[in-house]
């Protein structure tokens, strides 16, 4: 491949080439952050209630079981819209109340089903976790998921 | 093995294989929950074998590349490693650190975001121990002869260090959080760690081939041009939906797409140069392993990344069990082999015999590299099926889920297939040492003037 081609100058073209495209992307990763920030997000939206949802979600590592817009692992439902899927545009307060006694059911035990562990949350922890879903729930992602079963 | 530093690889490749161990474990106890869900579902919640499986491949891999660049630096540099013992020290500290996430992990200490789970101190600890690591290995570098294939590796390593460094940014917004999350994850494994890989295999190939370093050095800086060339604004291919601009859809559907070059371009090297090569290299498993490793780095990364890497495409299967699938020969392939394949080649220097007990170590390839693909095609049927039934018809996920069981427990049967063969290469690699050849030697024989 390439014989007219000398080591010096592919060296120059990997440098050059590489540098060239690490530039660009990181251009368009600040024009991204500034576009979260500003116009997908809602920066206004984002309480101290809804960082605790987040922190809260970390603490039981949420995510090597469910996925959030579809990046995690595979085991158990998406929860990007799972504001959505209780009906929370329609009836905020009947998903609330939904998700609130799902996780408190837990562990359900049923012979041959995926268990998920019991968690023990104050009250302003699952507020805080329901606010963080609901708050995922509305980022403008490009209408994902296809559907909302997620 | 022509300096006495080089063993200094030794104890980093016992301690990779003690963990790849470790890893194929816990993925034996994921995939059983897989086909049995209530099994230990009280003992060990499944996020907890996940993270374990996940990071313990993360740390071997890591220290994998480091003994390899110990093993091959004295060589290419011509002079000795600065200070074993300083890399005898960070090989404890990483060690260590590595250690001590696995057992806080089944005590639920973490910090939660996937694949950067570590503890803060964890962190630091490893960032200490990689910063000790790069120092000894670039003193090495710096005071001895510098070729294209220590520096790409050294440039590759030292990107991965700088990358690394995002693992702290952990911003409230969600969205910005996994946009600087794919600055580690996909600039490592997509970006840099090519880098690394490609120097390594064009080391094997200039040891095992005697092809001109010249042609193999150019080869490799115009592999590794494609990686970074496609890889940095493939990374896109994460951004479609997490709220980030929708360009990044036309864009990195074109760049990600461009990803399969450096990998393909890596295939047509490794056997390019196995064919012209004149040297008969009497370890044939790791000719094998060298030829083995972009092969299915191709199909892993690059055929199966293709696949669902289309944002049109990937609208409708991102986050089932096709990223599943990719995900597990793509580490395969790329990584996984080309580790193993570097040990194949420099155990039997650093034990100070002739390659030994290469038709074991063949047969766990063999049965290995099969297992792994049957695994991927398992996954990527109950991917096609789940991304039907919920994405286009919209089924609920467990119902899917209940759907896809066979595919699950043939998961499992093929994960216990992997175990096997690692049990034969790890026997091959440390257990006696028996001289063997392979028989119909000719075939095996690299160069224009064999078979």
């Amino acid at each position: 491949m390439a014989d007219g081609l000398t080591k010096s100058a592919a060296r120059n073209i990997f440098y050059g080439g590489s540098l060239f495209f690490f530039l660009l992307f990181t251009a368009m990763t600040a024009h991204t952050h500034w576009y979260m920030v500003t116009t997908s997000t809602d920066s206004e939206g984002l309480t101290e209630s809804v960082e605790l949802g987040k922190h809260v979600w970390e603490e039981n590592m949420c995510i090597n079981c469910h996925s959030i817009m579809g990046e995690g692992a595979y085991f158990a439902p998406e929860l990007g819209n799972v504001w959505e899927r209780y009906g929370g545009h329609e009836n905020p307060e009947a998903a609330r109340a939904g998700i609130d006694a799902w996780i408190r059911a837990q562990p359900l035990r049923i012979e041959g089903r995926r268990q998920m562990p019991g968690y023990d949350f104050t009250d302003e922890e699952m507020t805080g976790l329901i606010d963080f879903l609901e708050w995922t729930d509305g980022i403008d992602d490009q209408d994902w998921p296809p559907h909302p079963a997620g | 093995m022509k300096y006495e530093t080089q063993k200094v690889a030794l104890p980093f490749f016992m301690v990779a294989m003690a963990l790849f161990t470790l890893q194929v474990l816990f993925g034996l106890l994921a995939a059983t929950v897989y086909a049995w869900p209530n099994f230990m579902a009280e003992i060990m919640p499944f996020n907890i074998m996940r993270v374990s499986h996940t990071n313990l491949l993360i740390v071997w891999l890591l220290i994998g590349f480091m003994g390899s660049t110990y093993y091959l630096m004295p060589e290419e540099a011509e002079r000795e490693i600065h200070s074993p013992n300083l890399a005898y020290l960070q090989l404890a500290i990483f060690a260590f650190a590595g250690a001590a996430a696995l057992v806080g992990y089944q005590f639920g200490i973490h910090e939660g975001r996937e694949f950067l789970e570590q503890p803060f101190w964890v962190k630091v600890l490893i960032t200490i121990s990689f910063l000790m690591f790069l120092f000894n290995t670039s003193m090495t570098l710096l005071k001895g002869r510098k070729t294209a294939i220590n520096l790409v590796l050294m440039l590759g390593l030292w990107l991965a260090a700088v990358f690394w460094l995002f693992a702290f940014y952990n911003p409230t917004n969600l969205a910005v959080d996994k946009l600087y999350w794919w600055w580690v994850v996909h600039l490592w494994v997509e970006g840099v760690w090519e880098l690394i890989m490609a120097s390594l295999l064009g080391y094997l190939l200039i040891k095992m081939t005697g092809v001109d370093r010249e042609v193999i050095e150019k080869w490799l800086y115009i592999i590794v041009g494609l990686a970074l060339f496609s890889g940095l604004l493939g990374t896109g291919h994460h951004y479609y939906w997490i709220g980030a601009p929708s360009y990044w859809q036309p864009i990195s559907s074109v760049f990600s797409t461009l990803e399969v070059a450096p990998f393909f371009a890596m295939v047509v090297f490794a056997f390019t140069m196995f064919w012209k090569g004149s040297r008969n290299h009497p370890n044939k498993a790791a000719m094998l392993w060298a030829l083995g490793c972009p092969t299915i780095a191709f199909f892993g990364a690059g055929v199966w990344g293709f696949m669902h890497t289309l944002s049109f495409v990937n609208y409708y299967t991102h986050g089932t069990q096709v990223t599943a699938a990719h995900g597990h020969l793509a580490f395969y392939g790329a990584y996984v082999m080309l580790i193993l394949g570097i040990i194949t080649f420099a155990m039997p220097q650093l034990r100070r015999v002739q390659p030994y007990n290469q038709v074991l170590n063949m047969w766990g390839f063999w049965v290995m590299t099969s297992a792994m693909c049957f695994m991927t095609f398992t996954l990527t049927f109950a991917g096609v099926v789940q991304t039907h039934l919920q994405r286009v018809l919209g089924m609920n996920f467990m119902e899917v889920q209940s759907q896809l069981e066979l595919f699950y427990i043939m998961r499992l049967g093929s994960g216990l297939a992997v175990a096997v063969g690692a049990g034969m290469l790890l026997y091959s690699f440390f257990g006696p040492a028996r001289e063997q050849v392979p028989a119909g030697g000719t075939q095996m024989t690299s160069g224009a003037g064999s078979a």
